[in-house]
C-alpha cells in the first residue's frame, strides 16, 4: 500500500508520502471505502501536503473517494492542497465541488469533530 | 510566434507545423505504464527547475506533463515524452513533446472543449494543458498518431 493509512479514534487518516501512480490512487480508493466499514468510522481525513502534483485523474480520484465514503455514511475532508497545486487545480478547472476541504490535519479533525457534534446534538433534539 | 491548431483535413501534408531548432538537454521518457507519467512529470520538473521557474510555474508544468503523459496510455496505449530547453532569441522556454502512434483525434475541435471525452474522464485535459503552457500546437492524423507540443517560456 503506497498510501499508509492510520485509524485514529473514529477516524482514518491517509497520509499521502510520495508520488502516486493511477494505481496507488486506485488502491487508496478501494482500502478506504473497505475500511470505513471495518472500523465502523465515521470520518476519512486524507492528508495531500506532501503532493506535488494534482491532475484531473487525482482530482476525480479524490472526488470519488469523498462520494464513496458518505455513501458509506461517513464524511471525508481534503487537507493540505498546497498554494501552488490550488493555483493549478483552478487554471485546470478542478475544483472538487461537493469535497470538504481543510488547510492542515489539524483543521480537518476539528471539521470532522464540529460534525460529530452535531450528529450528537441532532440525535439529542430529536429525542 | 504562436502555434496554430492543426486538424487532420486543414494540414494533410505538414505533419509539423513548426520545425524545431535542436533543444538543449533533451530527454525522452517511454510512456507504456502509469509510472512512466509520474517519471515523465518529476523529470520534468527537474528540467524546469533548472531553468528557474518559479515554484506555481513547477507545478503547472508537471501537471501539464501529467496530462499529456495519461493521454498517450489512455488513447494510444504507447508514447513517448521528449522534454528540452528551447533557447529563442535570447529566451529560454521548457518544451513538452508527447507523441504517440495510436488511433489520432477524429476532431479536434471537439477534443479541445472542456468536459469532451471519448474516454469517461473530466474531459479537462487537452483544454487544460493549453491554459496551463504559453504556447500549444496539436497535430493528429486519424490512424496515424497524435503530437502535441506545448511550450512554457521563462519570464
Amino acid at each position: 500500500m503506497a498510501v499508509p493509512i492510520l485509524k485514529q479514534g473514529a477516524y482514518l487518516i491517509a497520509s499521502v508520502q510520495s508520488a502516486l501512480t493511477d494505481a496507488d490512487l486506485l488502491e487508496l480508493r478501494n482500502a478506504l471505502v473497505e475500511m470505513v466499514g471495518r472500523y465502523r468510522s465515521r470520518g476519512v481525513i486524507v492528508d495531500v501536503t506532501a503532493m506535488d502534483v494534482m491532475d484531473s485523474f487525482a482530482s476525480r480520484t479524490l472526488r470519488d473517494i469523498a462520494h464513496m465514503i458518505r455513501l458509506r455514511g461517513a464524511e471525508t475532508v481534503i487537507v493540505g492542497i498546497q498554494p501552488e497545486v490550488a493555483f493549478t487545480m483552478v487554471q485546470l478547472g478542478l475544483t472538487l465541488e461537493g469535497v470538504a476541504t481543510a488547510l492542515d490535519l489539524e483543521e480537518g479533525l476539528a471539521f470532522l469533530d464540529r460534525g460529530a457534534k452535531k450528529i450528537g446534538r441532532d440525535v439529542g433534539a430529536t429525542g | 510566434m504562436r502555434w496554430e491548431l492543426q486538424s487532420s483535413a486543414a494540414g494533410a501534408d505538414k505533419r509539423h507545423v513548426r520545425e524545431f531548432p535542436p533543444l538543449k538537454d533533451e530527454t525522452s521518457i517511454p510512456i507504456q505504464r502509469d509510472q512512466d507519467i509520474v517519471a515523465a512529470r518529476q523529470k520534468g520538473r527537474i528540467l524546469a527547475q533548472r531553468l528557474g521557474f518559479s515554484n506555481s510555474n513547477l507545478t503547472l508544468i508537471s501537471t501539464a506533463i501529467s496530462e499529456l503523459a495519461r493521454n498517450i496510455l489512455l488513447y494510444a496505449k504507447t508514447g513517448e515524452m521528449t522534454l528540452g530547453i528551447l533557447e529563442d532569441h535570447g529566451r529560454d522556454g521548457l518544451v513538452v513533446v508527447a507523441r504517440d502512434s495510436g488511433p489520432g483525434i477524429a476532431d479536434i475541435g471537439r477534443a479541445m472543449q472542456v468536459g469532451y471525452s471519448t474516454s469517461g474522464s473530466l474531459g479537462l485535459g487537452l483544454p487544460g494543458v493549453k491554459r496551463l503552457m504559453d504556447e500549444f500546437e496539436i497535430v493528429s492524423r486519424a490512424g496515424r498518431g497524435t503530437t502535441v507540443t506545448a511550450t512554457k517560456w521563462r519570464r
